[in-house]
Formats: C-alpha cells, structure tokens, sequence
C-alpha cells in the first residue's frame, strides 16, 4: 500500500485518478483504519488530506461558511462564531464518537462513509449545507443530500474528492438543532436523528427545511414536514402535523437499535423536539 | 508492504522509527519505540486504552498509521511523571484505587489529562462525559471519577499558590 500526504486538492484528486488499483482518501481515518484493519478493505493507495491547508481550516461569518474537509469534530467545537450561528450543525459534529474520535472525524468523513445512520448528515442537510467537490479536471458543488446515494455510496467518481462544505448567508433570526436517540446516553449510533433549520420573522416561520436519519437508506430531506411549519408560530397543531410528516417520511429497517414501528414512531417526537429548539434559538416564543 | 520513515517528537524528545505504511502508530510505538504504556484494547477505537495525545490532541493512537506522525509531536502516558515524582494524576489514582488490572489506567490518564488542561474545574458530569471514550472492565468509573476530581482540586490548589 502507498501512502501520499499531497499539499493540494488538485494533487490530491490527480492521484486518486492515476491509481489503477483501489484508492481511498484518509482524514480522520475513523471509519477508514477500523474497516482496513478488519481486512474489509484492502487499498493499494491512501491519500491523506491533513496537509492540505486550505481543508484544514474554518473560515466565514454570517455571510457563509466554508469548512475544510479534514477539520476535526474537535475544531468544529471550539470554532468561536460557528456554534452561534450554527448550534444543530455543531452540535450534531460534536455527537460523534468519544474525545478521542473527535479528535480525528471529520463531518466529510461522515457524510463519504455514507452510513444512514450518519449524524452529521440530517444536520448539514437541513442547514441547506453544500458540497465542494474537486475532480483531476473541474471542481462541481453540489447540495449535500445529493452527495449519499445508499448505504456505503456516494455520487462522487473514483478521481473526485471534497474539499469543504459550505453553509449559507445566516439570516438574522435563524436556528437550528439536531437531536439523536440512542439506547444510552453516548457513543452509540442514532435509532433516529431529527434536524430542523429555520428563519423566523415576528414570531412565524418564514422558511424551515427539515431532515431525518437512521429512518431510510439515506438521510431524508422531508418538504412536507418543513410546509407544516412555515407560516406559523409553531403551535401545537402545526407541531403535530410535521411530526406526523416526519413519521410518513420513514423507510427504516428493523435491527437491534429499534424496530420499524419504534424508529417511525420517535422520528415524529425528535421532529417535534428539533423544531421547538430552533424555534427558540430563533428568537420566537411558543 | 512500502514503508516509510518517520520523525517524530515524544514526550519532548525526537524520535525516529521506520515501519510499514499500513501500521498503526499503536504498533509503532509499542512495537518500534519501546512505549508499551500504550495497551491496544479493541483496536477499532472504542475502548481509550491506547489515548495518546497528536500535536496536543487526544486520540486513539489504534486510529492513526505510523506515518501520520511525521512531523507530529506525540504524548504518551510516560511523559506524565516528571523522573520519579509522579504526575498528581497518577498519584490519585494510586490514592482512590482507581485501577485494577491497569490495561485501561494509562489511557484514562492520558484522556484525564487533557481534560483538565482544557478545563480545571470539571463537574462530575464534565468529567463521565470526557472519560467516556475510555473504557474499564474491572475498577468500574468512581473511584476513576473521584481520582480526576481530587487531583483537579490539588491542581487548582497548587496554581493559586503560584499566582499568589
């Protein structure tokens, strides 16, 4: 197995298109080494993108983000303006894994590993987050729900890699939230993720986007679960009915961590939950 | 198998060892270097017990290959005693009796560490909440907890004295 650590995106990619055998790329290697050491995965080439400067950093304001695709969970922490403009999004970077793997995973790493369960995903997602993805030859952004086409693939090609993922202008009077159940109380893998986004204007809901995990094969954009709440002050009556979208919307599977039944169940009730959060951080009253 | 050569510093000094790309920095160190303070527990990062810290963080060496570390600076569990006077955190955990079998403790002192740098007054939740990706199979989190909790306090104690 090769190992390259290339100082650009460009090189990074080229790479990945001149190998002839199979190429990953290494960030946070959380995902990664764990599979290679199982001996799920045997690559021929590993491309490291920590040296690449411009993917190690955190840069914007209000007027949009970009993060760099190899800034660990750990920066996304600590960023000073991030998590007040983005606390769903930061929060639901920080619910992965213990310290030690925030130190390392990456919120790209989280959405290429493609798992459905991902958490970072809904988050990223309902904050109307794109991606920006770099080929040998052009670069292309895209919106992250179009990046995760099943468990475990993505739409990249074998020479495309992303760079960064970009959040928008925030709006005043914005909010977001993520929540997860999980069968304990850390390091596990969501039952359900729910994430909401949403501006409000005097106490209605202008815009709002609204995004599931753990319920489908990919994380879930769910439109009628965010038309339930624009236009209103989010009473009760308009709570029940994007919890109601929210549990239409679900395709889980049955495993160990929930049922079908439960997962469609509680993704109505952390719906619900995400949306009077970032209500809140809104600035509206209830 | 390529392989590479790599330089590092740990615990402050520079270090030097080759070894295949594929190779954990876990192996490396333990195997290369002689640093058997690192424990491989699960080797797929769930369990802590093989924390070290990379350029200041805590990671799970298990989950990083030896040629990452080049140019790194890396913490170990034997870059906490200072010659033969312990570091404080280790002298309370002999005080409570937070181990017992040890395969878990320097990885809990490594993870606690870095805890209380970031944060010197830590509650008890802070504290189950940093330590949570450190694992015990015997002792159980208490004696571990009150450990961390004693020496935050001493430390605290001893930087008041200093600023004073």
């Amino acid at each position: 197995m090769r190992y390259e650590a290339p100082n650009t995106t460009k090189a990074a990619a080229t790479l990945l298109a001149a190998e002839k055998g199979k190429a990953f790329v290494l960030a946070g290697g959380t995902d990664l080494l764990v599979r290679m050491k199982a001996g799920m995965l045997e690559p021929d080439l590993l491309v490291d993108i920590k040296q690449i400067d411009k993917m190690r950093t955190i840069a914007g304001n209000s007027t949009g983000f970009t993060i760099g695709a190899a800034v660990p969970g750990v920066e996304i922490g600590e960023h000073k303006t991030l998590g007040k403009l983005w606390p769903g999004v930061v929060e639901a970077a920080q619910l992965i894994g213990s310290d030690q793997v925030q130190g390392r995973c990456t919120i790209v790493g989280n959405l290429c590993n493609a798992s459905p369960a991902a958490d970072t995903v809904p988050a990223l997602i309902a904050a109307g987050a794109k991606a920006v993805v770099v080929g040998k030859d052009k670069r292309r952004t895209m919106a992250v729900e179009k990046i995760v086409t099943g468990p475990g693939s993505t739409s990249l090609t074998k020479s495309e890699i992303i760079e960064s993922i970009k959040l928008p202008k925030r709006d005043r009077n914005s909010g977001d939230a993520y929540l997860r159940f999980i069968p304990r109380t850390e390091m596990d893998i969501a039952v359900v993720g729910a994430a909401v986004n949403l501006t409000v204007s005097r106490g209605v809901i202008k815009s709002a986007r609204v995004a599931l995990g753990a319920v489908a094969p990919t994380a879930l954009l769910v439109k009628e679960a965010a038309d339930a709440i624009i236009g209103s002050k989010l009473d009760d009556a308009s709570l029940e009915r994007l919890a109601a979208a929210c549990s239409a919307a679900c395709n889980p599977i049955d495993d160990k961590r929930g049922t079908i039944h439960y997962r469609t169940k509680v993704a109505g009730v952390l719906g619900r939950r995400a949306a009077t959060i970032a209500y809140e951080r809104a600035g509206g009253k209830r | 198998m390529s392989g590479a050569h790599v330089s590092t510093t740990i615990n402050g000094d520079a270090v030097q060892f080759a070894c295949p790309n594929d190779e954990s920095l876990l192996d490396a160190l333990r195997n290369r270097v002689g640093l058997t303070g690192v424990k491989e527990g699960c080797g797929t990062g769930d369990c802590g017990a093989c924390s070290i810290t990379l350029d200041g963080r805590l990671v799970c060496s298990c989950l990083v290959l030896g040629v990452e570390a080049d140019g790194k600076e890396i913490g170990t569990v034997e870059g906490l005693a200072d010659g033969d006077k312990l570091h404080p955190l280790q002298e309370n955990f002999i005080k409570h009796a937070a181990l017992q079998c040890g395969i878990c403790t320097p990885g809990f002192l490594v993870a606690a560490k870095v805890l209380l740098e970031r944060n010197p007054d830590p509650t008890e939740q802070e504290i189950r909440y940093a330590l949570a990706g450190n694992l015990c199979r015997c002792t159980g989190y208490d004696k571990i907890v009150r450990a961390v909790q004693a020496t935050a306090k001493d430390l605290r104690k001893k930087s008041k004295k200093k600023s004073r």
